[in-house]
Formats: structure tokens, C-alpha cells, sequence
């Protein structure tokens, strides 16, 4: 039974922009799929669209069983505690304390009230602390966000969509603003946490080779449409061509490890890869 | 690193004019001088009256002196502390009915309606200045200082209602998303994405509107409104300059260390 299922997904901006074609992706439970593709070709669209923060066009979504397309807001804002989501620079609220952005991911299941007054069940607390301490921020809780460096908001954005006691993790552009050895630790977090609890996830990543290293399975985004589909063996200077455009990706692969999930591997090269990436 | 290859041409570089056709702006030159020079031939002025002035207004600021604090000591206390309460009440009551209408008229919150009818309300008390507002409801509740509070309220709102709203219009949109993929509902989600985002800048607005409404009392006081402008309006009736300047420096007094405060409050929240 597949976790994640697009059916013919289609989104048109009212600008006229067509950001996603007819996609069609199967995605089964505890995969960690890399959706790759250059600036615009609909990798945001496409994970907003699952959790509906950006309104399909047509077309439908299913996660388990259950259609979020046809859900009315009530029914959306009870699924979408079902699905974490991680993103692109943060977006944590910078003036609350780590704490509280940690929390605010159990805000689908607390009553108003007790979220105004920051009164949260003692085991959302205790969840807190404990994913603190995975996430390697032991300490920090009183923090203020916008204290913190980059690698450390990620972890606190980490935090908050596991407390969510996710079945799916969206993530989008996780790495776009770290610096190499940040972003293939966070890449690493992200990965065994998913494998620790058996979640699904879409990642989205314009770093190809991290895509590499770290994805069971690439799916290539291209103008809206998938364009590759598979291990990430098989993505080829040719597939690389067909989904970025010509470039010489040869050039560009000798800058990286060819190996796909060799941690203690990559791990030995951070040292002295770290200036031939960005 | 000049280049030897620059002419003498594009060496002398100057900024674009505003307009750019010389035509145009030698016309226009020409309209506002002629329109200014009109303007001044049209200004009837009694040079005579002018001067006849001069030693009038000497005789007027010579009755300010001495400032006379003790004769009238009790009703200056009375107004001013009739105008601070006036101030404090009003500021507090504006600033609370204008945060619903504040995230009414705030477009990324609001649905366009909603959106609508906040604004219409913002512009409505915006449109007259607080004057005709408290001459207003001086006719409709009569002399004192409850039409006072009820003007500064109003006017309150105008001002608090629109600033915070463009506030709320103002926060960063990626912080919201985040909030809103958790699941949290609507109120959550203004309490966790939008309150965070906007609190400095509504603490700031409500200070400098208290600082603002202590100025407005003194002059709303005029029109009947209660205060210490009612105080200041009746030693001006009576002639008793010298209680009128004691007043005016106490007024001046206090709007300056009013927004010496408010100032150094303000700072601190950046």
C-alpha cells in the first residue's frame, strides 16, 4: 500500500504559469524520495500541494487511504498534523524561544487556550525535550530562534514537524542556505531519523549529489513534469542533461564522492571537500 | 582605476533628472514661479496692523510673567490629573478595539469583506482631525471629559488600527506557512505566527499613541472636552495670562518627558 499517492496532479497559478503537469508518483511507506529539478520546475508546488498549502488545480492526493484533496478545512487542518514539514531557511517564528517553535508543532493537537497560555500536556514537553536532545540542542530550549545559527534552526525546524508524530515528512530545499558539512549533517539527521521511525519523506534538494547520497530513490522534476524516475545510480550526465540542461556534469562529479549511501565515507571526505560545493 | 580608454565625455557623469525632457522642467519652473508670485500679490497685508501688533503682543506675553502656579494650584491639578486619565483610559480602549480591526484590515489575514469594512472603519476615523471629532461628541454628551475619552478613543483607533495592520501586512509570510502545515487552527495561528511577529511595533504604536492622546487632551479641552485644556480655556477667559503660562509650561513639561519616554521605550524594542 503506497503512503503517498498523486494522481494526475496538475497546478496552474493564476498568473498562467503551469507549475505541475498531470504528475503521477507513487511513493510507499519509509521511502525517502529526492525530488530533484532546477529553480521553477515545480518542486515547492508539489509538496505544497500535498499538505494544501498551495490549492491544486486538479487532480488528486491520497495519503494511506485518504483523499486530502477533498477535504473540507476542518478535516485538512486535523491530516496536516499527520504530515511534518521542514523548510527552505527555517521559517521558524524568530521571536519565540526554541521551545515554543518545538511546540507550536503540537498546536493541531492542543485546545486555543492552553496554546495562549503555553500550557501543553506534560508528554508534549517531555517529547520536547527528549527530540531536543536527538537533535543535538540539549539546553537550548529557552533560546530565543533567531539566536541560533543556521544548522541549529534546522534542527529546531526538525524538531517541531517530528513532534507532530508525522506519518509523512515534506521537506523542502532543507540545505539551501547551510554550508557544506551543516547541510550533509542536517541531510544525515533528517535520513536516520526517517529510518528510527519509519517515515516517509519527499525531500526536495538542488544539490544533486547530495540527493545522491542520501535518497533511497530520485525522482526528476522538469518544467512541471517527471522526467526520471529511479535509484540514484541511474542518474547519468545524460538523465542530468534531460533534467537541467546541458551542462558538463562529468566536470562537476569529480568534485564528489561517486559512492551513494557510504556515510563513514563522506563523512572522511568533509574535510577536504567542503570549498568545491556551492 | 580609471580607464584611458573613458572619453572626457562619459567621464562627466551627473545624475538623471527627476523629468527628463528640459522642456518640461523650464515650464514647470516657470508655472510654480508665476503661481508663488500670484499667491504673494493676492495677500492683502495692513502693514500698519503689523505693526501695531508688535507692541500688543508685548503687552499680552508681559501679562505671562510671572507664571502664576499657586492662585489656581488645586484646578490646574484637577485638569491635568483629568487629562491623564483621559489619556491612559483612551489610549488603553483605542488600543484594544483597534487589534481585532487591525487584523481585519491586514489583507494576508483578512478575507476581502472583512478586509473592507476594517479598513472603511480606519478611514472613517482618520478622515477628521480630533478638534471636530471632540466638538462633535461635545454636542452629543455635553461638556466634560467623557466626550474627551470618547474622542481620543476614536482617533485612537484610526491611527493604531492602520499602522498595526500594515504591520500584520509586513511579517514574513514563511513563518506563517510553517504554522499553518502543523495543523493549528486560525486563532493558534494568529497567536503563534502573527502575535510574535507584530508585538514589538504594537508596543511601540500603543506608546507613542499615549504620548500623542496626552498632547490632544490639553487641545481637545478647548472645544469643552474636559482636561487641563478646559483649565487652560478658562484662565484665557478670565484673563489670568500669568495661570495660563504656568499652565503651558506644565503641559510643555510634560509632553516633553512624555515623549522623552516613550522615545527611550521605543528604542529598546528595536
Amino acid at each position: 500500500m503506497p503512503s503517498l499517492f498523486l494522481e494526475n496532479l496538475t497546478k496552474r497559478y493564476p498568473t498562467g504559469d503551469l507549475a505541475l503537469d498531470s504528475v503521477w508518483l507513487e511513493v510507499p511507506e519509509g521511502q525517502v524520495v529526492a525530488l530533484i529539478g532546477p529553480s521553477g520546475a515545480g518542486k515547492s508546488t508539489l509538496i505544497r500541494c500535498v499538505n494544501r498549502l498551495v490549492e491544486p488545480t486538479s487532480g488528486r492526493v491520497l495519503l494511506a487511504d485518504e483523499e486530502i484533496t477533498a477535504l473540507r478545512p476542518r478535516r485538512l487542518r486535523r491530516i496536516r498534523r499527520r504530515m511534518g514539514m521542514i523548510f527552505q531557511e527555517y521559517a521558524l517564528v524568530e521571536r519565540l524561544t526554541v521551545m515554543e517553535n518545538v511546540l507550536s508543532g503540537r498546536l493541531g493537537y492542543v485546545g486555543f487556550w492552553s496554546s495562549w497560555f503555553r500550557r501543553f500536556p506534560r508528554d508534549d514537553i517531555a517529547t520536547a525535550f527528549s527530540l531536543l536532545e536527538r537533535v543535538g540542542l540539549t539546553g537550548m530550549e529557552d533560546k530565543r530562534a533567531d539566536a541560533l545559527s543556521g544548522g541549529q534552526r534546522q534542527r529546531v525546524g526538525i524538531a517541531r514537524a517530528l513532534i507532530q508524530d508525522p506519518d509523512l515528512l515534506l521537506v523542502d530545499e532543507p540545505t539551501a542556505s547551510l554550508d557544506p558539512k551543516t547541510s550533509r549533517q542536517i541531510m544525515r539527521l533528517i535520513t536516520e531519523l526517517c529510518s528510527e521511525r519509519a517515515l516517509t519523506a519527499v525531500v526536495n534538494i538542488h544539490d544533486v549529489p547530495l540527493a545522491r547520497m542520501f535518497a533511497q530513490r530520485v525522482v526528476g522534476l522538469q518544467a512541471g513534469k517527471i522526467v526520471y524516475d529511479g535509484l540514484p545510480d541511474g542518474l547519468t550526465p545524460d538523465v542530468l542533461t534531460q533534467i537541467y540542461g546541458e551542462e558538463d556534469w562529468l566536470a562537476a562529479d569529480r568534485e564528489y564522492a561517486p559512492t551513494g549511501n557510504n556515510l563513514v565515507k563522506s563523512e572522511l571526505q568533509d574535510q577536504g571537500r567542503l570549498a568545491g560545493e556551492g | 582605476m580609471a580607464s584611458p580608454a573613458l572619453s572626457q565625455e562619459t567621464a562627466r557623469w551627473r545624475p538623471p533628472p527627476l523629468i527628463k525632457s528640459r522642456r518640461v522642467r523650464c515650464f514647470l519652473a516657470l508655472i510654480v514661479g508665476l503661481y508663488v508670485a500670484a499667491a504673494f500679490g493676492t495677500l492683502d497685508i495692513n502693514w500698519a496692523r503689523v505693526a501695531d501688533g508688535g507692541p500688543r503682543a508685548l503687552r499680552f506675553f508681559s501679562g505671562f510673567f510671572p507664571p502664576d502656579f499657586a492662585a489656581r494650584w488645586t484646578a490646574i491639578v484637577d485638569g491635568l490629573l483629568e487629562s491623564l486619565w483621559m489619556t491612559i483610559v483612551a489610549t488603553a480602549l483605542g488600543v484594544l478595539i483597534s487589534i481585532p480591526i487591525a487584523v481585519g484590515g491586514a489583507r494576508n489575514v483578512a478575507p476581502l469583506p472583512v478586509y473592507f469594512f476594517c479598513r472603511s472603519i480606519m478611514a472613517a476615523s482618520r478622515t477628521f482631525h480630533e478638534v471636530l471629532i471632540a466638538i462633535f461628541f461635545v454636542k452629543l454628551f455635553g461638556f466634560g471629559p467623557f466626550a474627551g475619552v470618547i474622542t481620543l478613543t476614536f482617533a485612537t483607533l484610526g491611527f493604531y488600527a492602520k499602522l498595526l495592520a500594515e504591520d500584520i501586512e509586513a511579517i514574513d509570510p514563511a513563518q506563517a506557512e510553517a504554522i499553518k502545515a502543523t495543523g493549528a487552527g486560525w486563532l493558534q495561528w494568529l497567536d503563534f505566527a502573527i502575535r510574535p511577529q507584530v508585538r514589538p511595533r504594537a508596543i511601540g504604536l500603543a506608546v507613542y499613541r499615549l504620548d500623542i492622546n496626552f498632547r490632544e487632551s490639553a487641545v481637545i479641552g478647548i472645544v469643552g472636552a474636559g482636561g487641563i485644556g478646559a483649565t487652560l480655556n478658562t484662565a484665557f477667559d478670565r484673563y489670568e495670562f500669568d495661570t495660563a503660562a504656568a499652565i503651558l509650561l506644565i503641559i510643555i513639561g510634560i509632553v516633553m518627558a512624555a515623549e522623552y519616554a516613550s522615545g527611550v521605550i521605543r528604542h529598546r524594542l528595536q
